[in-house]
Formats: C-alpha cells, sequence, structure tokens
C-alpha cells in the first residue's frame, strides 16, 4: 500500500499518538481503567499499522524478529522476577509489599514491574502473530 | 527457610525455564538447560513429599494474599503423588529423550520444543497444586496450549491435523470446565476451592449446582479421555513426536482425572455425586471404555495406537473405580492413576527407542526386535506384563485393589468384567511380545543397534520403580488411602 498518499501521511501522523496512547493506558493503569495487556495491544497495532502501510520489510527493519523474540521472553521474565523479588526479601511470591520501605509504594512499584512485564510481552506476541502471517510465503 | 517456599518453587522452576530456552540457541545447550530444570522441580517434589509425610497438607499464599481472597496453593497427598508422577516422568523422558529428540526435532526448533515442553510440565503441576478454580483454569490453559503445539512438531503433516483436532475439542472442553467454574461461582461468590466446599453444601439441591457440576463433567471428561469424547487422543498421541506422546501418555490425562477428583469428591462431596445419576454414569462409561477400547486395541496396526487405546481403556477402571464412590473405589482410582503413569511412560519410552532405530513403530517392524534391541523390548516385556496385571508389579496391586473395591460395591459380575478386559490387555499386548521374542527378523532388514545407553537407563529407572513399588506398595497404597479418606471425608 507504498503507493497511496493519504494513507502513508495519515498513519505517519497517527502512528506517534497511538504509541503514546499505549503508553498512557500503561501508566495510567493503576488509577483508571487500563494496563499492561491493553497497552500491549495498542502498541502492537501501532507496529501492526506500520507493517500494513510501509510493507513487512520496512517493519522487520523496526523491530526484527530475534528482537522481538527476546522482548517477549524477557516480559515473563521481569513478571516473574518481580515475584521472586518478594521471595528473596523474606516474604511469599508475589507479595510486593516488601519492595519499598512503605508497603504501599511496594505495591504501587510491584504492580508497575509486572504490567511493564505484560506490556513487553504481549506488544511483542501481538507483532510476531501479524509477521508470522504476513510472511508465510517467504 | 526454603522449604517453606517449596510449592511456589514447583511451579515457578519448570515455568522459568520457559522464557530463558527461548532466548536459547541450539540444541544442546538447550537440552541441558531444560533437564537441568526439570529435574531441579522432581528434586523439589521429593521435598514436598517428605513435608507432607511428615507434617501434613502444606499450604502457601499467594503475594501474601490470605486464602479465600489470594490464590492459594495446596499441597496434601494427592497432590504430592501426581507431583512426583509428573516431574518423575518428565526427567526420565527428557534424560532418555535426548537423542530421540536429537533425530525428530529440527536444530533450529529444538530450544523452542523445550520451551514447550517444560511449559507443559509448568502447566500440568499447576493444576496439581493450586487450591484455586480459576488459576486451575490458567494452567489448564498452559498446559494445553503447548500440548497442541507440542503435538504439532510431530515426524510428519498428519501431526498438524491431529493437533487441530485435539485444538478444536480441547478448546471445547476447556470451554465447558469454565463455564462450571462461572455457575459455582455465581451461587457461591468464591473460588478457592475448601471454601467452595463449605459453601457448596448449603445450596447444592439448586439446579444451577447441578448444572455446574455437568459442564464440568464434560469440560473434563473431554481433558482425561473419557470414551465416548475421546477421539482426539489416539491421534494426538500417535502423530507427536515419540518423547512427547511418552510424556503425555503418562501425565497430561492423569492430571485431568486428579482435577476431576478434586472437583467431583472434593468440591462437590459424595452425597451430590452418588444422589444423581452421575455416579452410574460415570460406572457405565468406565465399563464400555475398558471393553469398547481394548477391543479397538486389537485391531490397531501402529504400536503408538494400539497403546493410545490401551490407555483409554486404563482410563476407563480409573473412572469405573471412582464411580463406586466408596473409600476402597477412591483408593483403587488413585493408586491406578499413578500406576498406570508409570507403565505407559515405559511403554511409550520403549517405543521412542523402536521409532529411533526404526523410523516408525508398526506392529510388523517388532519382528525379531528381541534379539536387535534386547534391554529394550525386556522393559516393554515388563511394563507390559504389568499393564495385563501380573503379580509383583504395580499392575498387579491397583487390578488387585480394584477388584477388591467392585467385589464390596457390585460383586461379581462387574469383577468379571474386569478381569475379561485385563485378558483382552493380554490379547493387544501379546502380539507385540510373540513378534519381539519369537519371531526372526525379516530377510534383508538394515541391521539395527541397541537404544541409546540414556535411554535405557531412563526406561529401567522406571521399571525398576514398577517392581520395587509392585513388590513393596505399602508406600503407595498408603499415600493413596489417606488421600482417599481425605477427600472422601471421613477425616476433616
Amino acid at each position: 500500500m507504498h503507493d497511496h498518499a493519504v494513507l502513508r501521511v495519515v498513519s505517519k501522523l497517527l502512528m506517534p499518538f497511538i504509541f503514546l496512547f499505549a503508553l498512557y493506558v500503561q501508566f495510567h493503569g493503576d488509577f483508571g481503567p487500563g494496563g499492561g495487556f491493553q497497552a500491549g495491544v495498542i502498541f502492537g497495532a501501532g507496529m501492526i499499522l506500520y507493517a500494513l502501510i510501509f510493507g513487512l520489510k520496512a517493519a522487520r527493519k523496526v523491530a526484527p524478529l530475534h528482537y522481538l523474540r527476546a522482548q517477549l521472553s524477557l516480559g515473563v521474565l521481569l513478571y516473574a522476577g518481580t515475584g521472586i523479588v518478594g521471595l528473596v526479601q523474606g516474604s511469599n511470591y508475589l507479595d510486593y509489599s516488601v519492595l519499598a520501605h512503605d508497603p504501599a509504594h511496594g505495591q504501587e512499584y510491584g504492580i508497575m514491574l509486572i504490567e511493564m512485564g505484560v506490556l513487553l510481552t504481549v506488544s511483542s506476541a501481538m507483532t510476531l502473530i501479524f509477521y508470522l502471517f504476513a510472511g508465510q510465503d517467504h | 527457610m526454603i522449604s517453606t517456599h517449596l510449592p511456589i518453587l514447583q511451579v515457578l522452576v519448570p515455568l522459568l525455564a520457559a522464557p530463558v530456552l527461548a532466548l536459547l540457541r541450539g540444541r544442546t545447550l538447550s537440552y541441558l538447560v531444560a533437564t537441568g530444570f526439570v529435574v531441579v522441580a522432581f528434586l523439589i517434589a521429593i521435598g514436598l513429599t517428605i513435608q507432607v509425610v511428615h507434617t501434613g497438607a502444606v499450604s502457601y499464599a499467594i503475594g501474601n494474599w490470605a486464602p479465600p481472597l489470594g490464590i492459594e496453593y495446596r499441597i496434601d497427598e494427592l497432590t504430592v503423588i501426581m507431583l512426583l508422577m509428573v516431574t518423575g516422568i518428565a526427567s526420565a523422558v527428557l534424560i532418555g529423550g535426548g537423542q530421540s529428540i536429537a533425530v525428530e526435532i529440527p536444530e533450529r526448533r529444538a530450544p523452542l520444543f523445550f520451551a514447550l515442553f517444560c511449559l507443559n510440565v509448568a502447566g500440568l503441576i499447576g493444576m496439581t497444586v493450586t487450591g484455586d478454580v480459576f488459576n486451575l483454569f490458567v494452567f489448564l490453559e498452559i498446559s494445553s496450549l503447548s500440548t497442541y503445539a507440542l503435538v504439532a512438531m510431530g515426524r510428519d503433516r498428519r501431526a498438524l491435523t491431529a493437533a487441530y483436532q485435539y485444538l478444536v475439542i480441547g478448546t471445547v472442553g476447556a470451554t465447558f470446565y469454565v463455564i462450571g467454574v462461572g455457575l459455582l461461582y455465581m451461587m457461591t461468590g468464591t473460588l478457592n476451592m475448601a471454601d467452595l466446599t463449605a459453601r457448596v453444601s448449603g445450596v447444592e439441591s439448586t439446579l444451577t449446582i447441578k448444572t455446574a457440576l455437568a459442564f464440568l463433567f464434560i469440560g473434563l471428561g473431554v481433558k482425561l479421555g473419557m470414551m465416548p469424547v475421546h477421539f482426539w487422543l489416539p491421534n494426538a498421541y500417535a502423530q507427536a513426536p515419540s518423547t512427547v506422546s511418552a510424556f503425555l501418555a503418562g501425565t497430561a490425562t492423569k492430571v485431568a482425572v486428579y482435577v476431576m477428583l478434586r472437583i467431583v469428591f472434593g468440591i462437590f462431596g459424595i452425597g451430590i455425586f452418588t444422589s444423581s445419576y452421575l455416579a452410574d454414569v460415570v460406572i457405565a462409561l468406565g465399563i464400555f471404555a475398558m471393553v469398547a477400547a481394548s477391543v479397538s486395541a486389537i485391531f490397531q496396526s501402529d504400536a503408538k495406537r494400539l497403546l493410545a487405546y490401551s490407555s483409554l481403556a486404563q482410563i476407563g477402571y480409573i473412572l469405573f473405580a471412582l464411580g463406586l464412590a466408596t473409600e476402597a473405589g477412591l483408593t483403587a482410582a488413585i493408586l491406578h492413576l499413578f500406576n498406570h503413569g508409570l507403565m505407559k511412560a515405559t511403554l511409550f519410552l520403549a517405543l521412542t527407542a523402536v521409532a529411533l532405530r526404526l523410523g516408525r513403530t508398526r506392529l510388523e517392524d517388532f519382528d525379531g526386535l528381541a534379539q536387535a534391541m534386547p534391554a529394550t523390548m525386556l522393559a516393554f516385556a515388563v511394563a507390559a506384563l504389568s499393564l495385563v496385571g501380573v503379580p509383583l508389579t504395580i499392575g498387579f496391586v491397583s487390578k488387585w485393589y480394584l477388584l477388591a473395591a467392585a467385589f464390596d460395591r457390585d460383586g461379581v459380575l462387574v469383577a468379571a468384567v474386569i478381569l475379561g478386559s485385563s485378558l483382552l490387555a493380554l490379547l493387544y499386548l501379546w502380539p507385540l511380545v510373540e513378534r519381539a521374542y519369537f519371531r526372526k527378523r525379516p530377510a534383508g532388514a538394515p541391521e539395527i543397534e541397541e537404544a541409546p545407553l540414556a535411554l535405557i537407563l531412563a526406561m529401567w529407572a522406571l521399571v525398576a520403580v514398577n517392581v520395587f513399588l509392585g513388590v513393596n506398595s505399602q508406600f503407595t497404597v498408603n499415600l493413596a488411602a489417606n488421600a482417599a479418606r481425605h477427600l472422601i471425608g471421613a477425616v476433616p
């Protein structure tokens, strides 16, 4: 769809706002609706839009396959690692209260960290699934 | 210190192995890492068993949120039996199956294969340890999704069809399960198993609870290979990579039966089970599977399919024992759950060796195999005898308790059916043994070697456990009897 000037221009204009909105949903998750999964889907949708308009090749330059696979795993490891920090600090797995001096702060940090893990994994999974379906002829 | 965290580490170790493995490259490295993680999980299971035997059930609150609000992991006798079985068989399959995996899985897919394998182990362990019905659903999905992908990695393209068939029917099963959980939640407002047990008893005569039981029963029935909804199982077992068949046949359906025990007896209680027609239905389905699946097994031309049908028949025994709804019946069901997993894993490991050397497992390929692969075929023969129920093996122990339980409740007729079905087992297993020992290799057949040492060791380790527990049956029988007493509610 590279020759459609309107699509190209409009999607180029939209792209930064899509990614920004993803980050908004991510960091606003503890005050309102949102969180890592929703943000990850929006982020992945941004990547998919880019791949649709500018082609799979260009998208793979921005986010190579091996990079996405690594991100997929790192997200899970960040989530599980946050839980293990609680374990090491002498409490139960996934207890965030011990992450900071104040339990309330600890809970906030914990949620932020695991939702970050969810964002990493979901956004790369969405993009990867699209890559795999779109690149089946290769 | 660390011993208080064993319940979560049991799940976490194989679960963490998956993302680590997905980051790795190369077959040897990922094989070593996966095997290391799974063996550690087995050691943790042994540690948990010691804890439970000495101090009784263990409870662990995830995130330090006290149950019933938070997710609880709960380990008792029944749990450790399953944990030992799942992690033990997973270790044996990985240690023994290295070469087979190297042949059947292409190099670049190897890390992902091991990642999926570890995810599957983590899912099955999670289903076993969790005390929360929704958490159980999540682990059910983890293990199911990884199984679909593992089956699809099979030797030829038919594996894709088998995996797809399993995907569709398995998803229906999981959906039924979650609908049942939804109905339960609607009536009780809780997802914690212990809390559910307390709250269901007040509303157990309502139609909603009965519908929930029906949905849960059918959903889990699909997953455990109950006879009329079993048709995904033979294809999946026959087409999956050999090592995956060995692991799945030993564990996956057994864990589903375990969940059914937990839900039907643990949550709904024996009263609703026997007062509805469900108990009779389960007995009828069990007897149907014992006979029909054994007869189907006789007519199979591929050894893997033959053993898959045999699994369906053995599930029939377990369902039948479960349907008796007596303490003796449940003891027999739990015993056979463990024993059958052990026997089938041994048999499928022997088939892994045959597939590794011959590239296929049709019945006629077994001609004269005992000369070429004596250790493999002897392990196969011992496990086959155990499956038939010959004394000094665990197969005899569970058949003995099964017969005793059947006599107690339904008398001679049903016991005769069990014996008849055992004869059918002899009938479908004998051709394999007879071909291996009393026939010659066909002229012009390629020379083959014995299976690799690691595989022989893994097989014989399982055979040794089989015979050891067949002679000293006290340990497993006591665990099973205690677990049955807890389930049936004699000891609160």
